[in-house]
């Protein structure tokens, strides 16, 4: 026995013991993502070797090998900002819908376009350039963090050293392509960021489970994505299939019922909790009670914007243009730090940790279209709207960020209007803060009618908050909806037991026993006053 | 007058048992009804759910042990010296009149106690289990009765039923106080025997 204890290394000794203490005391493990070693090193790739004009001759060289990438990205919704809703009917993406942040990415080209998976698409009326070579492979794929579309630039990385933020003197240097392509590899959490968690406009502002944070997210922040818990990449979850990426915020699978996905049986998208843990992931009983009725996310992600980065809760377009007594655009911030007025921009409110709006959903988002008409009398009007409730068997009450604000409208057509905000033309809203010159160049340049008079409505919009997401242990305890102040207050429809109760029961009942004991009491009051007498 | 046994020892373990229960359902009970904030819902729930368990074992135990013992008779209900008993609470217990019921071991409890047990065994308990049950074990109904029934309703009587409990619990408690003496009732279900007008030996 002293033998085989020598033998052992001190150290394999010492980790066993750590493993055995961490298992007696019950911490969950959870083992990080391990990949599969790559088939190909694209550092011995002489077509990567460079040196490349542009970007899009990164792509070139991609495509020799990867003959079908192209075509594949091309027809996702990544590239053609193009979403046909099955349900309702109405073609969605991001070249046709508004929504409350900066309106429409239509008439904001290039800076919009910015995010495109691709490069050069200038203007949205037409669809994006048909070269394959116009594909951007590296927004996905760079693995060094280098590669940077540049915000203005309507896909491309600057190729010139150029200043980012204007007027902050900082100097952004162009990508050094040929290291960047010759360490292509799978995507990560950085890869996808770069474009999703800065949506609209900068870090965290769209929508507010979605942040730089989650690059390297602490356990607390996201136990799937930090690095001490699962370090999933997006693609983990939000798994692919010829480049197309499951998981959308049009149609949500608010209620996915196959469960664990089985090669074979299933459909093998992992974009749900049930993908993995199954329909009735708990220990205690009771709590795979409430998964019929309510979505994992609306116990699991407790409040949103929780990383340290605040997302936009309010933006009032209507104060924007307002200058100081130069003539200079102002700048003001809150308690936190946060901006709180910007000429550009208008008055914002900020949040973090927030506690997310819930409602009842079955997964389908019906928009408010530009040219739809609304009843402009009855504010706030509802960007999108959430479908299902409480008796449709296919619906859960979900989580959701609720971003509200002010946005312009034409009070004529009774429509939302396409804003031109961004642009080196002297038209737009962030060059002159004119809202009427940027009103009329953006129905000019998107063919969108425009009468020339226009208000500002209240707004609101729902962005269903599914990251984000702590250990167990985190989660919402039972008396954060069961208790009078309940956070699913309001919600209707359901039935729960230490908040909702029949008041005429409780008064009644109390009634009662208070009865009951007053005549108790009363009643030994006399037999001690009658014993007295007796005695005396 | 001798000392017999009035009580015996099952009976008395089943009434101790059960009166511990019936507390521990009740104040979990309104806790989870949002009456009050005491151990916090989930606990409270886990303590709701093991006493319920337990008292339904103990009642299965005690309904065999009626049956068995042919003790359920001692349940049935009389009017025969009814309004004298309730005349005897109202009046006669300030005038300093005896009790009217002369307990034997055969017919141990008076007619308005046979009544109010009898209402507590046939009335409130199955209320509230049945109501218990369907609230507990809610997401397994079956189509049909899912039609039919809601929470709401089931949680509804529940509840009503609960105050029913407690109306009857306070009266209970406090007429163990009205015998000679303020323990002379309750010591008897503690020790089991009592005095009374009847031979001694019989069991």
């Amino acid at each position: 026995m002293a033998n085989l204890i020598k033998a052992l290394p001190a150290r394999h000794l010492v980790a066993s013991m750590v493993t055995a203490l961490l298992v007696l005391t019950g911490i969950p493990a959870m083992a990080a993502v391990e990949r599969a070693p790559a088939t190909a090193d694209h550092s011995k790739f002489k077509a990567l070797k460079g040196p490349f004009e542009s970007a899009s001759e990164v792509t070139e060289a991609c495509l020799k090998c990867h003959t079908e990438a192209a075509g594949q990205i091309k027809a996702t919704t990544h590239w053609t900002w193009l979403y046909e809703h099955q349900e309702t009917g109405q073609t969605l993406g991001k070249s046709k819908v508004i929504n409350s942040f900066c309106g429409m990415a239509v008439t904001n080209e290039p800076r919009c376009t910015s995010c495109h998976v691709g490069y050069g698409w200038e203007d949205m009326n037409q669809p994006p350039p048909e070269a394959d070579s116009a594909v951007d492979c590296l927004v996905c794929h760079d693995t060094t963090g280098d590669y940077w579309k540049f915000p203005t630039l309507a896909g491309d990385p600057t190729y010139v050293p150029r200043e980012w933020p204007k007027g902050s003197g900082n100097m952004v240097q162009p990508p050094d392509l040929p290291k960047i392509a010759q360490n292509v590899g799978a995507s990560g959490r950085a890869n996808c960021g770069s474009c999703h968690f800065y949506g609209g406009g900068g870090d965290g502002v769209k929508h507010g489970d979605l942040d730089s944070s989650l690059v390297s997210p602490d356990r607390s922040l996201d136990v799937h994505m930090s690095p001490d818990g699962g370090n999933f990449s997006c693609s983990d979850c939000h798994s692919t299939w010829g480049h197309s990426v499951s998981g959308s915020r049009y149609q949500v699978n608010a209620k996915d019922t196959l469960g664990i996905d089985i090669p074979g049986h299933t459909d093998l998208s992992r974009a749900s909790c049930e993908s993995c843990h199954g329909g009735q992931p708990h220990e205690k009983e009771k709590l795979n009670d409430h998964v019929d009725k309510l979505a994992c996310q609306t116990c699991h992600v407790p409040a949103f914007a929780r990383g340290g980065v605040p997302t936009k809760m309010w933006w009032d377009w209507s104060t924007a243009g307002k200058l100081d007594e130069n003539g200079k655009p102002i700048t003001t911030y809150d308690e936190a730090g946060h901006v709180s007025y910007l000429s550009e921009k208008g008055d914002f409110r900020h949040g973090e940790n927030v506690v997310p709006y819930y409602a009842w959903f079955d997964g389908t988002v019906e928009y408010t279209m530009v040219d739809e008409q609304f009843d402009i009398d009855n504010p706030p009007l509802e960007i999108n709207r959430l479908d299902g409730g409480p008796d449709d068997p296919a619906s859960r009450i979900w989580p959701f960020k609720l971003m509200r604000g002010k946005q312009p409208f034409d009070t004529e057509s009774k429509t939302l209007l396409a804003t031109h905000v961004f642009g080196a033309d002297d038209s737009s809203l962030w060059s002159n803060y004119d809202w009427p010159k940027a009103l009329k160049f953006a129905s000019e340049m998107s063919g969108m009618p425009f009468s020339g008079n226009f208000d500002f409505i209240e707004t609101k919009m729902y962005w269903p908050i599914t990251h984000m997401v702590p250990p167990a242990d985190q989660a919402l305890r039972c008396g954060s909806c069961h208790s009078g102040e309940s956070r699913l207050a309001g919600i209707g429809g359901i039935y729960m037991p230490g908040h909702s109760a029949n008041p005429w029961l409780d008064r009644i009942g109390w009634l009662v026993v208070a009865l009951t004991l007053a005549g108790v009491i009363i009643h030994g009051l006399l037999r001690v006053v009658f014993r007295k007498r007796k005695q005396s | 007058m001798s000392r017999v046994m009035v009580y015996k020892r099952f009976e008395r373990f089943w009434h101790w048992f059960q009166a511990l229960l019936i507390f521990s359902l009740l104040i979990t009970g309104f806790e989870i009804h949002g009456s009050y904030s005491l151990l916090g819902f989930g606990d409270a729930t886990r303590l709701h759910t093991i006493a319920a368990w337990s008292l339904i074992v103990l009642w299965l135990f005690a309904i065999f042990w009626h049956i068995t013992t042919g003790e359920w008779r001692q349940y049935v209900p009389t009017r025969d010296g009814l309004f004298a008993v309730m005349h005897y609470y109202l009046i006669g217990t300030f005038t300093g009149a005896e009790h009217p019921y002369r307990k034997t071991t055969k017919a141990k409890h008076n007619p308005l106690q046979r009544l109010a047990y009898l209402f507590f065994k046939l009335g409130i308990s199955p209320a509230i289990w049945v109501s218990g049950l369907l609230y507990l074990f809610y997401n397994d109904w079956p189509a049909t009765l899912a039609g039919v029934l809601s929470l709401e309703a089931v949680a509804f009587v529940h509840t009503a039923a609960a105050f029913a409990m407690l109306v009857f619990i306070i009266a209970h408690v406090y007429m163990a106080t009205m015998g000679h003496t303020l323990t002379s009732l309750i010591k008897p279900m503690v020790t089991g025997y009592e005095d009374l007008d009847e031979p001694a030996g019989k069991p």
